[in-house]
């Protein structure tokens, strides 16, 4: 098996999911197959091939740093489940 | 109150048409379509909310759910998103209102545009409107499905690594993937942003070429974006000759291309020889094996970066928790379905320390290659063309249950998506009544051949692509 049970769950937490058991248990035989698959890159020797960073052979672009309009405070706010104030408002970090 | 046009068969060009000489209003042009939504949606769920009025002053568009509208709910068919109405409009929905469109509506997706056949969508799946027991491909199977049973004149969709071409494919429309970089990705849902583009979706070529006018070019707001190097030309040709067409051996080798889909493709490319083209076999010789397992790296990867955002704090759904921790692992828990989970786990996984270099690092290499295998296929070629589609539609619940199955749909869409490469697909032919696509493939910036050729395939091959079951 491409990836086990521990490292599912080491992975969910850096990906701040948290999983019902029924869920660790499907992504990894799910997750165990799609790496399987992927891991055929591993078959071919690149190492003096760079990594692509951007398809188009872009040159940078330059904008004039001029002072643009911004969203008002009360549309940035409109969105969100909590608010204080002018602030996201959430649970204690502990 | 009556329809005043038979949206049915209604071309974006004619359409305009209709208005400019007054034989009918924006309004009533808008109104016409949503009495064909009202009538046939209920079956094809291609829409996930309408637009009662909008103050447009040409044609109506249906706008993929993925790209933001002020005031009206954008959810990238996700739970996470079900209740957030964008404050901002995101530069092609700005760039439709200031060229007169109103917009129609928002169509359904597979979850933040991960899937191929909407599926996906929190919401429930779109239908093909060829066979409602058939899905309409995907991401973008909304948009495609709307255009193709008349309840859109056109639209725009994204594509990752297929969500544009392969449901134009399965629903028998024309859909463009542009070159990465010429449609501003600002206010779009991200996915995975290598690779995201934004395109159009109509019924036939010139339409499409019409709408990538409408919404190309370089915008401020998005960095990656560039001013195309020509204008679009609304294509007229109804010769190919001298044009050479690639056909890459590699991919006609797979064994997952339908009997049906390759007596279609083979059919349309000896017609294409009959216009004047030149067909040659060519080489791409990694891409089909290794185009599939590299995407599903690079894409899970920026998908775990970019959904990283959504954390219950600023907008979008939050879930209950007696700590900040605890709220956001349950908001995310609770929020995402099944392939988006699966694909931030994929990606935190290829990207974590000590997996890095052998999953995501590898996946960015043998990207190099690819774009360079088609860049070596263009010194000889014009343009290359593949089937878009391995298959015809296939039936709702066939694949949901098999992630790896889901995935090989967009095989041969892919190879050009890494490639950052433009690609246009045009219906050509039926196959167990179904519509069956053709991917013209073109290099950077090469839309308008794309358009001339697809233009002239299309004027010769002359079918009717309005759903048997609907004329």
């Amino acid at each position: 098996m491409a990836i086990t049970r521990d490292e599912v769950l080491k992975v969910a937490r850096l990906a701040r999911l948290e999983l019902a058991d029924d869920e660790v248990a499907r992504l990894t035989d799910e997750l165990g197959a799609i790496l399987d698959a992927v891991s055929k890159v591993s078959e071919l020797d690149l190492s003096d091939v760079p990594p692509t960073s951007h398809p188009l052979d872009l040159v940078n672009a330059w904008d004039e740093d001029e002072p643009h309009e911004s969203l008002a405070l009360e549309d940035v706010l409109r969105n969100a489940p909590a608010t204080e104030g002018n602030l996201f408002r959430v649970p204690p970090t502990a | 109150m009556t329809a005043v046009v038979d949206t049915l068969r209604l071309t974006a060009e004619d359409a305009i048409a209709l208005v400019e000489r007054g034989e009918v209003s924006p309004a009533e042009l808008h109104a016409a379509y949503l009495g064909a939504i009202g009538e046939h949606d209920g079956e094809l769920h291609a829409f996930l909310r309408t637009v009662e009025h909008d103050d447009g002053t040409s044609i109506p568009i249906a706008l993929k759910d993925v790209i933001s509208t002020r005031g009206i709910a954008t959810t990238a068919g996700s739970r996470m998103l079900e209740h957030y109405v964008p404050v901002f409009d995101a530069t092609v929905t700005r760039r439709c209102r200031d060229a007169g469109l109103s917009i129609l509506g928002k169509t359904n997706t597979d979850e933040f545009a991960m899937g191929s056949s909407t599926e996906n969508s929190a919401f429930g799946p779109s239908r093909n409107p060829w066979d409602p027991e058939r899905v309409p491909g995907g991401s973008g199977g909304g948009t495609a499905a709307a255009v193709s049973a008349g309840l859109a004149p056109w639209g725009l969709g994204s594509d990752t690594g297929g969500s544009i071409k392969q449901p134009s494919a399965l629903c028998g429309n024309v859909g463009l993937r542009p070159t990465y970089g010429t449609v501003s990705r600002y206010g779009i849902v991200a996915f995975a942003s290598s690779l995201d583009q934004v395109g159009p979706v109509a019924k036939n070529v010139r339409d499409v070429a019409l709408l990538y006018r409408i919404v190309s070019g370089r915008d401020p707001a998005d960095s990656t974006t560039v001013e195309l190097p020509e204008t679009v030309v609304l294509p007229v040709a109804e010769r190919l000759d001298g044009l050479r067409i690639g056909v890459p051996r590699q991919a006609m080798a797979l064994e997952a291309i339908e009997p049906g889909v390759r007596a279609s493709f083979d059919a349309a490319l000896a017609l294409a020889e009959e216009l004047g083209a030149e067909v040659d076999e060519c080489e791409l010789p990694l891409s089909f094996d290794y185009g599939m397992p590299c995407y599903y790296l690079i894409a899970p990867a920026e998908a775990s970066s970019n959904l990283a955002r959504y954390d219950g704090v600023r907008y979008g759904l939050r879930g209950e928790g007696e700590t900040y921790r605890a709220m956001v692992e349950r908001t995310r828990d609770d929020g995402f379905g099944d392939e988006p989970k699966r694909r931030i786990m994929l990606g935190t996984y290829a990207l974590s320390a000590g997996y890095y270099d052998a999953y995501y690092g590898q996946a960015q290499r043998v990207r190099t290659l690819l774009v360079r295998e088609h860049a070596a296929a263009f010194e000889r070629f014009d343009m290359l063309a593949t089937p878009t589609s391995p298959t015809v539609a296939f039936p709702v619940g066939d694949k949901a249950a098999d992630p790896l199955a889901m995935y090989a749909c967009d095989l041969l869409t892919i190879p050009s998506c890494l490639a950052g490469l433009p690609g246009l697909n045009v219906p050509c032919g039926l196959s167990e009544g179904l519509p069956v696509g053709l991917q013209l493939i073109g290099p950077q910036f090469g839309e308008n051949a794309l358009f001339r050729a697809g233009h002239a395939l299309e004027q010769a091959l002359a079918l009717d692509l309005v759903p048997e079951r609907l004329r």
